[in-house]
């Protein structure tokens, strides 16, 4: 097949028109382009059709066929199915940049149901925090992405590469689906790009990625992140033992899957939970900063303490470089999982009934017993040793991979001047521009998990993710790709939004 | 929107100098027991409205110092609500007391109450939601106007 990347050009840090058009390579220009197609190049694009921007003006780039499909993949496998409430709060709207009406509204409308009204009045001291049905969030994208014509800007193909271009911007190199175009490669050239490919990958706690190789079973020892239906279906048909490994959401989610099927179906399941860190009180280092927790977890309603997306925590976060940047991220870091009523009210019956045991521990390893269940050697603090065996081990870590084992930051890292924030991610400006990208009047811009450790720590959530789509629209207008957004435009928008007519 | 110190006190100013204000204009005429010439009337209602965003900015900064015992640094819905009950109260014990003489007459317990809470709850709801719509940086800078 022609058209394919050659090695002059792989070698090169900065192409030029002639060494791409020498490559035999297709060249088309569209002067913004967003690589990935989730949630986080579709907040963008809304904002900036929102703004005023033409489809013509614009492409993205992705493998999937519509913005929230790898979102809805990994929350149906870590069980929340469209009738289940995600965590994210009610004024987290990706189909809404202003976050009026926000879903609770929605919902209390529609369903005519003032409970929710109450709940977010109370939430979260009388109440847990209201937060909207998965259904609800995807029904709302898709009425969005008709209202903005997102499909007519959607590119299918996956993105190998962006490297700049010599006298400005950059050329995005993709990889068509087969039998989609003549040549093995088609490269776009434009004045800006913004990458929002999601997790650079998921990784496996090692012990466990250990045993997956070692003994060849995919079956009894699965990620939470992947379909993992057989577990469930299993402990209909006979008692079993389950081992959870996690303290953050996940664990709650498959938790409370594991409890309501003991529940509806009179099962006899057994839990056992292992804690690497176990949360037993309040923590933090002063009286200012303190968390609440028991039972093995740290309790907080989202990812983040609440004020990282708009008050005190993401102002003094803005102003802080360095080492303090990584000190801040630690001091309010580390694995949570909201205090819900309904959790809080299953574990304590587990607890009770003796069927659900949470202890420290660290896992040294994992075997298969002589009946073929699993034995975990669990090591405590206090050095008991403990061997549970079970019929399957979940990890619900939800551990990420290092951005590099993602092909287009290992690119943008070795030949196109971007490098790593204090923790390791890929260090944007207070704008999302990657620095160290700058080339001519063009500028690239990421967000999402990848620039996870920046001046802005919300980036892996709805609300973060439009918080950079402003700050990169706002920066677009500055350099005029586009109008700036007063309060009223915003307003007219806001109405041509509420009326679901064209932006 | 989760505020910070700056940020609460102008959406406060804000807040009262373009809602507290139209609400005032519109219930001024019709507050309980209301008699006598409009023009005075209007005088102490919007010498209330001012006292209520003065004492306020004082308020603000004790919020701010109890929300620093808050993990989340977060000031839920429901506190933005309630603390009318100890402004309210402050506010109404000073024009009794005489300590704002300034303001004469002095409304009466229904005519301030009334007042006093509808300004307050039309301020809320603004802030919880409306407010969004025309300005859409507001609410990622903790509140902040300017
Ligand atoms: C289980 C789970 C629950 C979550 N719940 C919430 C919640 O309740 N509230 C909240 O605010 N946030 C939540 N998040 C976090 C976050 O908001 C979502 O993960 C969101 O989908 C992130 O958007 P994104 O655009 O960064 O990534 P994605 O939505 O994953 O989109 C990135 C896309 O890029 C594609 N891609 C990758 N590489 C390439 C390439 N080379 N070429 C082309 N395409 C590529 C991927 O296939 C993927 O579809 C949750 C995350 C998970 C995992």
């Amino acid at each position: 097949m022609t058209g394919d990347l050659t090695p002059e050009l792989l070698g090169t840090p900065e192409w030029t028109d002639q060494m791409v058009a020498a490559a035999g390579i297709p060249m088309h220009d569209i002067p913004f382009l967003t690589a990935g197609g989730g949630i986080g190049s579709f907040v963008t694009l809304d904002y900036l059709r929102i703004y005023g921007v033409p489809t013509s003006q614009m492409r993205v780039v992705s493998n999937i066929d519509y913005p929230w499909q790898t979102y809805e993949f990994l929350t149906r496998c870590s069980q929340i199915p469209r009738p289940e409430r995600i965590r994210s709060d009610s004024s987290s709207r990706p189909d809404n940049l202003w976050g009026f009406p926000s879903y609770a509204l929605e919902e209390a409308w529609k369903e005519k149901n003032p409970a929710f009204l109450w709940q977010i009045l109370t939430e979260p001291i009388l109440n847990d925090y209201w937060t909207p049905r998965a259904g609800t969030v995807f029904a709302n994208l898709e009425r969005e992405a008709k209202r903005i014509s997102y499909w007519d800007m959607l590119v299918k193909g996956q993105v190998r590469m962006v490297r700049k271009r010599v006298g400005g911007g950059y050329f995005t190199v993709v990889t068509p689906p087969e039998g989609a175009a003549p040549t093995k490669r088609i490269i776009f050239r434009s004045r800006f790009v913004h990458i929002a490919v999601g997790y650079p990958g998921l990784k496996f706690l090692p012990d466990l990625q250990e045993f997956r190789q070692k003994y060849g079973d995919y079956q009894h020892v699965v990620n939470a992140y992947e379909p993992h239906e057989q577990v469930y279906e299993f402990l209909k048909t006979r008692p079993g033992t389950v081992v959870i490994r996690g303290g953050g959401i996940v664990a709650s989610r498959v938790l409370q899957r594991l409890f309501d099927d003991r529940e509806k179906l009179n099962l006899q399941t057994q839990i056992v939970h292992i804690f690497r860190t176990f949360v037993s009180g309040s923590h933090g280092p002063h009286i200012w900063m303190r968390r609440r927790g028991g039972d093995g977890w740290a309790y907080q309603g989202f990812n983040y303490p609440k004020s990282v997306w708009g008050g005190q925590l993401k102002a003094e976060m803005r102003k802080l470089e360095g080492p303090a940047r990584a000190q801040k991220y630690k001091d309010m870091g580390g694995t949570n999982t909201p205090k819900r009523r309904r959790w809080q009210e299953q574990m304590r019956a587990g607890r009770n009934g003796g069927y659900y045991h949470a202890v420290q521990g660290t896992v040294e390893k994992v075997e298969p017993a002589q009946d073929g269940r699993l034995i975990s050697h669990v090591r405590s603090k206090d050095g008991t040793i403990r061997q549970p065996v079970a019929d399957y081990i979940i990890d619900c870590t939800g551990l990420e991979a290092d951005i590099a084992e993602h092909r287009v930051f290992a690119d943008l890292l070795q030949y196109s001047g971007a490098y790593r924030n204090p923790v390791g991610r890929l260090e944007v400006e207070r704008h999302f521009e990657v620095k160290g990208t700058r080339n001519g009047d063009g500028a690239l811009y990421a967000s999402g998990s990848a620039t996870l450790g920046g001046y802005f720590p919300g980036v892996d959530t709805f609300l973060g993710l439009q918080i950079a789509a402003q700050e990169i629209a706002d920066d677009l207008a500055r350099r005029g790709f586009c109008r700036k957004m007063g309060p009223l435009r915003s307003t007219s928008q806001w109405f041509k939004w509420a009326f679901n007519s064209t932006v | 929107m989760v505020p910070t110190l700056f940020g609460r006190i102008q959406t406060r100013l804000f807040l009262l100098a373009t809602v507290g204000v139209i609400i005032t204009l519109l219930i001024v005429p019709v507050l309980p027991g209301a008699s006598g010439p409009i023009g005075p009337r209007y005088v102490s209602g919007f010498l209330v409205l001012a006292s209520v965003a003065i004492l306020g900015v004082l308020w603000e900064f004790l919020y701010h110092f109890l929300m620093q015992f808050r993990w989340e640094k977060d000031w839920p819905t429901s506190f933005g609500l309630l603390t009318l009950i100890p402004e309210g109260l402050l506010l109404f014990f000073l024009l009794r007391s005489g300590v704002a003489s300034f303001i004469d007459p002095v409304p009466t317990a229904g005519q301030f109450w009334t007042h006093f809470v509808v300004v307050w709850i039309c301020v809320w709801l603004t802030a919880n939601g409306p407010m969004r719509v025309p300005f859409i940086r507001w609410r990622f800078r903790g509140g902040r106007v300017l």
